[in-house]
């Protein structure tokens, strides 16, 4: 890699963290380079330590990295917080007046003062753009070319008028040309633009299932705000209007479900959006999509639990909850997207499966995805298909009699809208008989229950086999599943330059798991080792009792924060298997 | 009105699984009565309901329905109203669904003011899991399982509403079809939230509000002179529940600025499928990302 360069920036919640991340993110995007943003917060509005890491790479990376080389304190607390992760030589770019005081001596670091607040002051007459003094510094410092950030900053603040944006580019060139005249050696790390015109955007993980949303045909969405959730069903509101999507706030998770369900009976492609906890009141409701086969998309974004948890941190801890939620049988499906592309497309999956076998599909993401930005093609609208699975009114007005619940060889019973024809449309969440209505006898259960289950097996044939990548003949084989791909690959990358023999299988579509085909693929592995953001290993049980491949090493991560490669090949040193 | 007093239209062959004289037949006929008057044709109507016995009705009544989770009929019914607004949707249930269970949606529903209709059968008391006190059981009332007499006041849906200013508060008493039909009529043709309260007698597990205590006491607001559109009267009516209780239309908002929530969203002219299409561009959204 000629150039992977961390910045990260420290401060208070509200300080404008995410605003430096977001200008830096996308003036190296548009510069050629692939750019991964992750931040950490508290669950507060004011105050605490937060901090926003900004990696820069020309290669492909999904991944945060352990190692600083360029670090910004706007408080005292990130020097103390993260002196230990800085490279040699980093340098600490800081506004000295605006901090109390330094504990650290600049042994290997080095501190460089810029006076973010008077030069904002000095050349746009008010504190407020020291944020971009700030941004200017750091891409003076990296001696990039200073137009990429003009472009960004007038494209933030066009829709604040010409005052507004002439003010920040001026303070950001200021912060340039104050780094590049006051730095011992001009530039600190040289990084130059390449390719002007990739088809790059840096998007979140809530964006992609947004846009994975919009573009698959959501009509409804209903949803009580949960972090790390809210951001999806903030960027569909966003745009709601142009689509014709309806977006209701509920007034709990229960009433969210239940009215996707309403909507989806009624002939909306229906989704909410939750996290574990809200989804823990919408396990009900998810057996009422499962008896009256109501399809439904529920994207669940996980954070530690139980209970409240950390809510602004990530695990995989619910995957075994969404497997088993609800009281009774009945089919469901789980996709894990690895990276916003996946979940842009998984997502346009989740709403075709849901309308097709007529069952609730989950997308299961996390903090980690949900809130971390991501460098990936254009998404390719070229395939996307709409898939309905529903009756038309011509379609209805020739059929002598309908029954909403028709037995057939597939289990899958023809979808009528209710007021589409002449035709009743009748469902229930009582055992019912083939109109819909209420019947109790045993016959009738065996039926039905049977007719529902029946889908899975067309189900299972939906699901793609596992991503494999790395070399063919490994040594050790790591497997993992949903959002710790960027991770592991990045893992598998590092070792193979060095001359290990890994290999990754991948799993983003995990329920129900086609059992031929994983164990194909597993079988004859050496040395599989699961890798997991969660304390128990839900997803090696769940292979277990779908496949009865057993995965005895795993490395398992449960503190809240997401994996690095770095991690992984350190655990990797302490299981002495590297 | 000869004409209508048999409206086959809306039956079905369901087996009714209510006990004999349960206030919930004399309800279903005036809802039966209510749509036919009103000329309305099965596939028009939706009928969504929770569960109890009352949730049952949806059942026997010839059209769309979905009877879901026990209190959770007005989430369902909204949005099936906010999705097709050119059908009749009404949500249908007893007091303990509605009122205990589904406590929560009864208010935010009111909130939202959708053009849907509410229906509680009130009987005050639990009849499907046999005999223990609902929200509204008179305070004191022996139960099997309230052995010593309730001891939570009762939820007073009416009062609750009106303070919450919903658009169409009403109460029938499945004693006068004639009346009930009248309100259940007004109800629906209402554009807006509409509840209809109707006093039940349970014959099995209430022996404390029986048809003759009701009786005895029920009588027409519209025989005062009441003005349903003045909030103040009628919270103070709804508060007279012991040797009076007044019945019929207690309180109709008509101000303009309570439009209703498929209005709030755009959707109360065309049904929101039909609006929608396929092909969704989404080139201009992600180069926003760039």
């Amino acid at each position: 890699m000629s150039v992977d360069f961390n910045i990260k920036i420290g401060g208070e919640a509200g300080q404008g963290l995410q605003t430096i991340s977001s200008a830096l993110a996308k003036t190296f995007l548009n510069g050629g380079y692939n750019v991964f943003v992750s931040h950490f917060f508290l669950s507060r509005i004011r105050g605490g330590h937060n901090f926003s890491e900004v990696r820069i790479s020309d290669e492909q990376i999904n991944s945060k990295k352990n190692s600083v080389d360029l670090l910004v304190a706007l408080d005292a607390k990130s020097i103390e917080h993260h002196y230990d992760e800085l490279n040699e030589g980093t340098v600490i770019v800081l506004d000295i007046n605006s901090i109390e005081s330094i504990t650290k001596e600049a042994d290997d670091a080095s501190y460089f003062d810029v006076p973010f607040t008077d030069i904002a002051k000095d050349i746009s007459g008010h504190k407020i753009y020291s944020n971009s003094v700030a941004t200017g510094a750091i891409v003076g410092l990296l001696c990039y070319e200073f137009q990429y950030l003009a472009d960004v900053l007038t494209r933030a603040f066009e829709s604040k008028g010409d005052d507004i944006v002439q003010n920040n580019i001026n303070a950001a060139k200021a912060g340039y040309d104050y780094a590049q005249e006051n730095y011992a050696t001009q530039c600190y790390h040289m990084v130059i633009p390449k390719d002007k015109t990739t088809n790059k955007i840096l998007v979140t993980g809530n964006e992609a299932i947004g846009l994975g949303a919009i573009s698959g045909g959501l009509q409804f969405l209903s949803a009580y705000p949960m972090s790390p959730s809210t951001g999806a069903m903030l960027y569909i509101a966003d745009n709601a209007d142009k689509f014709n999507i309806i977006v209701e706030q509920a007034e709990d998770e229960i009433a969210a479900l239940n009215m996707a369900i309403g909507a989806s009976f009624a002939g909306a492609r229906s989704m909410v959006t939750t996290s574990g906890g809200g989804f823990a009141l919408m396990a009900e409701a998810l057996g009422l999509a499962g008896i009256t086969e109501t399809p439904v998309v529920i994207y669940l974004a996980q954070r530690p639990g139980p209970a409240t948890g950390l809510p602004t941190m990530t695990e995989q801890g619910d995957l075994q909850f969404v497997i088993n939620a609800s009281q009774g049988e009945f089919p469901r499906c789980v996709l894990a997207p690895m990276n916003p592309k996946d979940a842009f497309y998984l997502t346009v999956k989740a709403f075709n499966i849901a309308a097709k076998y007529q069952i609730p599909v989950f997308l299961l993401g996390d903090q980690y995805l949900a809130d971390s930005s991501f460098t990936v093609p254009i998404f390719d609208q070229d395939n996307i298909d709409v898939e309905h699975w529903v009756l038309s009114s011509e379609e209805l007005d020739e059929i002598e009699e309908y029954k909403r619940y028709l037995i057939t060889e597939s289990g899958i019973s023809p979808r009528a809208l209710p007021g589409s024809s002449k035709h009743l449309v009748c469902a229930d969440s009582d055992e019912h008989d083939e109109y819909g209505h209420i019947d109790q006898t045993i016959e009738n259960r065996i039926k039905m229950n049977s007719k529902r289950l029946k889908k899975n097996e067309g189900l299972v044939k939906e699901i793609f086999p596992p991503l494999e990548y790395g070399s063919n003949d490994s040594d050790i084989t790591f497997v993992g599943w949903g959002s710790t791909y960027g991770p592991i690959k990045e893992a598998v990358d590092t070792l193979t330059k060095k001359g290990y023999h890994v290999n990754m299988v991948h799993f983003n579509e995990v329920y129900p798991l086609p059992q031929e085909t994983v164990t194909s693929i597993l079988k004859d592995k050496n040395s599989l080792i699961a890798i997991e953001n969660n304390a128990t290993g839900q997803f090696t049980k769940l292979l277990y009792s779908e496949t009865g491949i057993k995965i005895s090493q795993s490395i398992l991560r449960f503190d809240g924060l997401p994996f690095t490669a770095d991690n992984i090949i350190g655990k990797l040193h302490d299981m002495e298997m590297i | 009105m000869s004409k209508h007093i048999q409206p086959q239209l809306f039956d079905t062959n369901q087996e009714i699984e209510w006990c004999p004289g349960c206030g919930n037949f004399n309800i279903l006929k005036a809802l039966k009565r209510a749509f036919t008057e009103l000329e309305k044709k099965p596939e028009e109507l939706l009928l969504c309901s929770g569960i109890g016995q009352a949730a049952k009705l949806p059942h026997y009544i010839n059209s769309n329905i979905y009877n879901g989770l026990h209190g959770r009929a007005l989430p369902i019914a909204t949005a099936a109203k906010i999705v097709n607004s050119e059908l009749t949707v009404i949500a249908i249930g007893g007091d303990g669904d509605m009122y205990g269970e589904g406590g929560n949606h009864f208010i935010h529903t009111i909130r939202r003011n959708p053009n849907i209709t509410m229906i509680a059968h009130d009987n005050q008391i639990y009849g499907l899991t046999k005999g223990q006190a609902s929200p509204t059981s008179n305070f004191g009332m022996i139960t099997k399982l309230q052995k010593h007499g309730v001891i939570n006041r009762p939820f007073n849906p009416l009062s609750v509403a009106i303070g919450l200013n919903c658009s169409f508060v009403s109460r029938g008493f499945a004693g006068n079809i004639e009346q009930l039909t009248s309100i259940l009529k007004k109800a629906i043709l209402h554009k807006g939230f509409a509840l209809v309260d109707i006093l039940q007698p349970c014959v099995t597990f209430n022996k404390l509000n029986t048809y003759k205590w009701y009786q005895e006491r029920v009588y027409n607001l519209d025989d005062e002179g009441h003005d349903p559109h003045d909030q103040q009267e009628a919270f103070r009516k709804s508060l007279e529940f012991g040797d009076k209780i007044p019945t019929g239309i207690f309180y109709e908002n008509k101000e303009n600025y309570l439009n209703t929530y498929e209005q709030n969203v755009g959707v109360d002219d065309q049904a929101l499928t039909k609006k929608s299409d396929d092909s969704r561009d989404i080139t201009a959204l992600m180069l926003e990302f760039t």
